[in-house]
């Protein structure tokens, strides 16, 4: 890919994601309402969310949060750039994972107790997806021999036809990573308290709203990376997105939350059927 | 303009209320009245929420809880007492433990009278404590200035 377009797409994508990203959680709490027989928020609420929080007067426990808060929110956005601007894919989710870790040192430099326990069950959590992201790469490789998203994206053939089980197995982590019931185990993205947002409960004001903006950022790569498993037709690829988000809303309103013991046990459990089985499948074919 | 009353987060806490009012301000986010509308969620941490809905009245065992609530809310941030207890102590308010209505410990900003309040009347004081929130917002900045 020349570098004048990928320098285009990576601006397009740190101008645009929190814009889609807002959007998208807007739309999802306007059909979780209707699902729930509710009228539900106006579109752009995550919006007013947002510029209230930042009007807010900031209460911090310890003066570094703010710190890690802003690595996390560039981490998440630094990984996005590496995908959008067609670069290492495994570097991409690698910064990702970097960005989570940043958020989980956040909510320790809080000394809360539920901030810890949040911190603790968020850990669990990257425990949990983590195998599957990384089976996800390597079968993407195994197709196109090619770690390059750029390289991946122009692959002739759909990746969906020869990952399956990969793309299932992927839909499975992407509700952990969506942070929807049944696998919010650690910042439900709900009005909930206590353990089930633990990891926030220390943050407020704009350290709250930065958190929330790096969630959409994140969501935008994560839709991203569905999209790639149907690059080659991008029209589909975009259709494939809104089911998938559609499909993670419906699961959400539909399904209580696990312990975590089930969140690992599930995610692992999937991860050596779906993404080793798919993987041995292309190995021996 | 501030974005504070398109988007206000409650934090409600129930002061030995005997949960008349607290099952008529859950009522108020059950699909019938749906206050998540107009961007009320109830949000149940005191540093996320905005306003501070009370119910019941003040006794020696939660006067230190409610202060405590009120002191980690961050500003600006109004406080609406819910029935009549919380108003005034209501048919408790001569009890040997009971203190009396929610602004003997903490400023109250709206007053919302009921034995139970009716989920409107709720939903109404809510809706007037946010052109308070909005007032000491633009007072904040004022003297930010």
């Amino acid at each position: 890919m020349s570098g004048n377009y990928a320098w285009l797409m990576v601006i397009l994508y740190i101008i645009l994601a929190p814009f889609i990203g807002g959007l998208i959680a807007g739309v999802d709490r306007r059909i979780s309402a209707r699902m729930q027989s509710r009228y539900g928020p106006p579109i752009l609420q995550p919006f007013y969310d947002i510029f209230k929080l930042m009007n807010k007067s900031s209460i911090a426990v310890n003066p570094q949060q703010r710190l890690y808060i802003i690595c996390f929110i560039v981490f998440v956005i630094i990984s996005g750039a590496i995908f959008f601007g067609g670069g290492d894919l495994l570097l991409a989710i690698f910064a990702l994972t970097l960005a989570s870790i940043f958020l989980i040192i956040a909510a320790y430099s809080t000394f809360s107790p539920y901030a810890y326990i949040g911190a603790e069950r968020e850990m669990l959590q990257i425990m949990a997806y983590e195998p599957m992201v990384i089976l996800t790469t390597v079968g993407m490789y195994m197709v196109t021999k090619s770690f390059n998203v750029w390289d991946i994206a122009m692959y002739d053939q759909p990746l969906l036809y020869s990952l399956p089980g990969i793309f299932l197995g992927f839909l499975f982590i992407l509700t952990i990573k969506f942070r929807k019931s049944p696998f919010d185990i650690s910042m439900s993205h709900h009005a909930h308290q206590e353990i089930v947002r633990g990891i926030i409960t220390e943050f407020s004001g704009t350290d709250l709203a930065l958190i929330e903006i790096a969630h959409w950022y994140e969501n935008v790569f994560l839709l991203g990376i569905v999209c790639l498993f149907f690059a080659s037709s991008p029209i589909i690829a975009l259709i494939l997105a809104i089911v998938v988000y559609f499909l993670e809303i419906w699961i959400d309103n539909n399904y209580s939350r696990l312990k975590w013991q089930s969140v690992l046990g599930s995610a692992w459990i999937v991860a050596l059927v779906l993404g080793v089985g798919n993987i041995a499948y292309l190995a021996l074919r | 303009m501030s974005y504070l009353p398109k988007s206000p987060w409650l934090v409600h806490y129930d002061a030995s209320s005997c949960n008349g009012c607290d099952i008529e301000v859950l009522a108020c986010l059950t699909p019938l009245y749906d206050v998540e509308r107009f961007g009320v969620l109830n949000i149940g941490n005191p540093k996320h929420a905005d306003i501070f809905v009370v119910t019941g009245s003040v006794n020696e065992q939660n006067k230190e809880v409610i202060k405590n609530i009120y002191n980690q809310m961050a500003d600006p941030k109004v406080v609406v007492a819910i029935g009549a207890c919380a108003t005034s102590g209501g048919i408790f308010r001569e009890c040997y433990n009971v203190q009396g209505g929610i602004d003997n410990v903490i400023p109250v900003d709206v007053y919302v009278p009921g034995c139970a309040a009716r989920p409107e009347a709720i939903i109404d004081g809510v809706v007037q404590a946010l052109g308070v929130l909005e007032e000491k917002y633009q007072n904040l900045r004022k003297v930010a200035k």
